[in-house]
């Protein structure tokens, strides 16, 4: 009887020092967890302000501006415009 | 002690009375059993006190956030974003902070030292904010300074990068992330994201440990495409702010049609304003005109008339009208028409839009046919976009119609519609008499038309508006090189307190290419002041540079030569009858 409960007695002891390593694993693992989390809530923020910043670059106001101003670009008159049809890969000049 | 009683057994002079031992025994045993008793009272009986206490230190509830949903064009293009930023919030009762720290503190928030350090120190309030909606990157730098009780609160932004060019299509939210105008108010349901919440452990430093429990998990905003084309949008709003300065009028509008699909590819208006910026806004500058406006459309009606007349074998587009010299009494009002004839072919009353010739061709029709053919056309009803604050215009009901009123309302007056509405109702022009609904989200499957006219009306009706842009008709500056353009002019007196009064709403409603219609524009110039107010000089050059434009963006091959444009000299325009 006496063996008995020594020997329930140190399993209780096994079991609580058990549960006390995976309390604290879980607790480690759930801290890297949430820096993940954290991070990619970073990424997201990331994107959303890369999102926004391509937005402004890619303006058409902006890009009109660039591309006469610097590039002296200029929209191309109806007869330098030359349509290649897909369907049948022929050519039709104005 | 010990060494007393250790001394006295030793000299075993004295025994311990039995009694002593027993005392102590049952002090100890009480002391045992009131132990245990308050062990049980605390854990077992009474234990929401100390859980209480436990989760006030350690427990917290944290607030998941999400975002609102972005807003896109067709092709992806944020017209609407919301970013997070962060506000520095501090509790005054916890701040210990050295005074150097709140220099440097002072420096990156860009504010003064000593008014910081007031507020930060400030006993008698728990939560003051030091400086709100800051860049994430700065906030990141104010946390790394590691002031205790200074903290980061998540808010969020909204964005919207394309400014001006789409205020009043897209709307704008409130600080608290509502919609109040526009998409952002109507879709405010779908857009707007449900915080989250959810239950857990930190320790000491501040750190989550453990995750109890998540009480509610949150919602992300869903995003919402639009059918808006950015650049076509942009070349709409560049061309109607142009039209509006140069001609000195009150406000302008265009809209922009894929004559295939009824998508929205485009929605302008001027005068505008800055979503981003609204700290001087103008109640006018608000209004989606193109939506909420109504207006007495002029001679972009007549098409309709025309369309209803033939539809019922009335007339053929070669019957001769009878135009009486361009003066016609009727219930004691006279119609005018400036370009005087004696007589003119249906055609040729849509090509030199001619008033009298509209009116004679509306009362060849009982008032019944001509509302049913009006209404089947989507006038006098909304369009169905869900644009909050829609007109749905102005059709009476015939049964109160006069002769006069039915022969005015042949040539659009006494009769209101929306820029919408008279966009959408020629897109059964383009598309063999099949009505299309119109909407401003991208369509996944092409949609269901209603057909009002037979393929034949249609096709009738869209050759006679070829002929307006030509030479002898009023819009020949709706040429477009390169490609077949049928429209239709309008020049409307405004009505002023129930008057007509000498201000004009100019307008033209045209598509391209017009052997297979891709696109329809429909421009609106309101009150234009300058030398210049009829359609086809106001509204016509709008139409001809945006539906340009948008053909070559979209390559549409051409379907005219490239060199037959011939553009009359203004002065020899057909004005048409206003």
């Amino acid at each position: 009887m006496l063996r008995l409960n020594f020997l329930l007695l140190s399993l209780a002891i096994v079991c609580a020092l058990g549960v006390v390593t995976s309390q604290h694993k879980a607790r480690k693992y759930f801290m890297a967890l949430q820096s993940e989390k954290d991070k990619a809530q970073e990424m997201e923020v990331e994107w959303g302000q890369l999102q926004l910043e391509l937005g402004s670059l890619a303006l058409p106001a902006r890009v009109e501006k660039i591309a006469s101003a610097q590039l002296q670009m200029r929209v191309p008159q109806g007869k330098q415009i030359q349509f290649v049809r897909i369907d049948s890969a022929r050519v039709v000049t104005p | 002690m010990m060494h007393h009683v250790g001394t006295l057994k030793a000299s075993g002079q004295m025994a311990l009375p039995p009694w002593r031992s027993r005392v102590l025994f049952v002090c100890l045993l009480a002391g045992f059993v009131g132990l245990l008793a308050r062990g049980v009272y605390l854990q077992g009986i009474n234990n929401g006190f100390l859980q209480q206490k436990g989760d006030a230190r350690y427990g917290r509830v944290v607030a998941i956030n999400a975002h609102r949903g972005m807003i896109s064009d067709r092709n992806g293009a944020p017209l609407a974003i919301s970013t997070p930023v962060d506000s520095i919030w501090a509790s005054p009762q916890d701040v210990k902070a050295t005074p150097k720290q709140i220099k440097t503190l002072a420096s990156m928030l860009d504010l003064n030292a000593a008014k910081l350090k007031r507020r930060m120190l400030n006993k008698s309030r728990d939560f003051v904010y030091l400086k709100r909606q800051l860049a994430p990157e700065l906030a990141g730098k104010v946390a790394g300074l590691g002031i205790p009780g200074v903290s980061l609160q998540r808010e969020y932004r909204r964005y919207y990068p394309s400014g001006d060019v789409t205020s009043q299509l897209i709307g704008f939210t409130n600080v608290d992330d509502k919609g109040q105008e526009g998409i952002e108010l109507a879709l405010q349901s779908l857009l707007s994201g449900k915080a989250g919440s959810q239950r857990v452990i930190k320790d000491r430093r501040g750190q989550i440990v453990e995750d109890v429990a998540s009480l509610r998990l949150p919602k992300e905003g869903g995003d919402v495409v639009l059918s808006l084309d950015n650049k076509i949008q942009f070349m709409a709003f560049r061309e109607i702010r142009k039209a509006v300065e140069d001609h000195k009028a009150k406000a302008g509008s265009i809209v922009v049609l894929d004559a295939k699909t009824g998508e929205v590819l485009a929605l302008a208006n001027w005068p505008s304003f800055n979503p981003n910026n609204r700290s001087n806004l103008e109640p006018g500058a608000m209004r989606n005109r193109v939506v909420t406006d109504m207006f007495e459309p002029g001679s972009t009606m007549k098409p309709f008339t025309v369309a209803a007349a033939l539809e019922l074998g009335k007339v053929k587009p070669d019957t001769i009208i009878n135009t009486e010299n361009g003066v016609y009494k009727l219930g004691g009002r006279t119609i005018h028409d400036t370009h005087q004839a004696a007589s003119l072919s249906v055609a040729q009353v849509i090509q030199k839009s001619s008033n009298v010739g509209a009116a004679k061709i509306a009362l060849l029709m009982k008032p019944k046919q001509l509302w049913t053919s009006l209404s089947e056309d989507g006038f006098g009803a909304q369009t169905g976009s869900g644009f909050p604050g829609e007109s749905p215009g102005i059709l009476r009901d015939y049964k109160k119609w006069r002769p006069i009123e039915q022969a005015t309302m042949s040539y659009g007056n006494g009769i209101s519609v929306t820029l919408l509405q008279l966009a959408r109702a020629y897109t059964a022009f383009a598309n063999d008499g099949e009505l299309l609904p119109v909407t401003l989200f991208k369509r996944e499957v092409p949609p269901i038309g209603i057909s009002v006219f037979s393929p034949a009306t249609a096709h009738a009706v869209k050759d006679m508006l070829e002929t307006v842009v030509r030479p002898g008709g009023t819009a020949p500056l709706a040429q477009i090189t390169g490609y077949r353009v049928a429209g239709k002019t309008g020049t409307a007196h405004k009505v002023e307190g129930g008057r007509y009064v000498d201000h004009y709403v100019a307008s033209f409603v045209g598509m391209a290419p017009a052997s297979n219609p891709r696109l329809i524009v429909a421009v609106m110039v309101n009150d234009p002041s300058g030398a210049a107010y009829y359609g086809g000089l106001v509204a016509a050059p709008v139409f001809r540079n945006v539906m340009g434009s948008a053909l070559r963006q979209f390559n549409v091959p051409n379907d005219a030569p490239l060199d037959n444009v011939m553009r009359p000299d203004p002065s020899e325009f057909v004005r048409e009858d206003v």
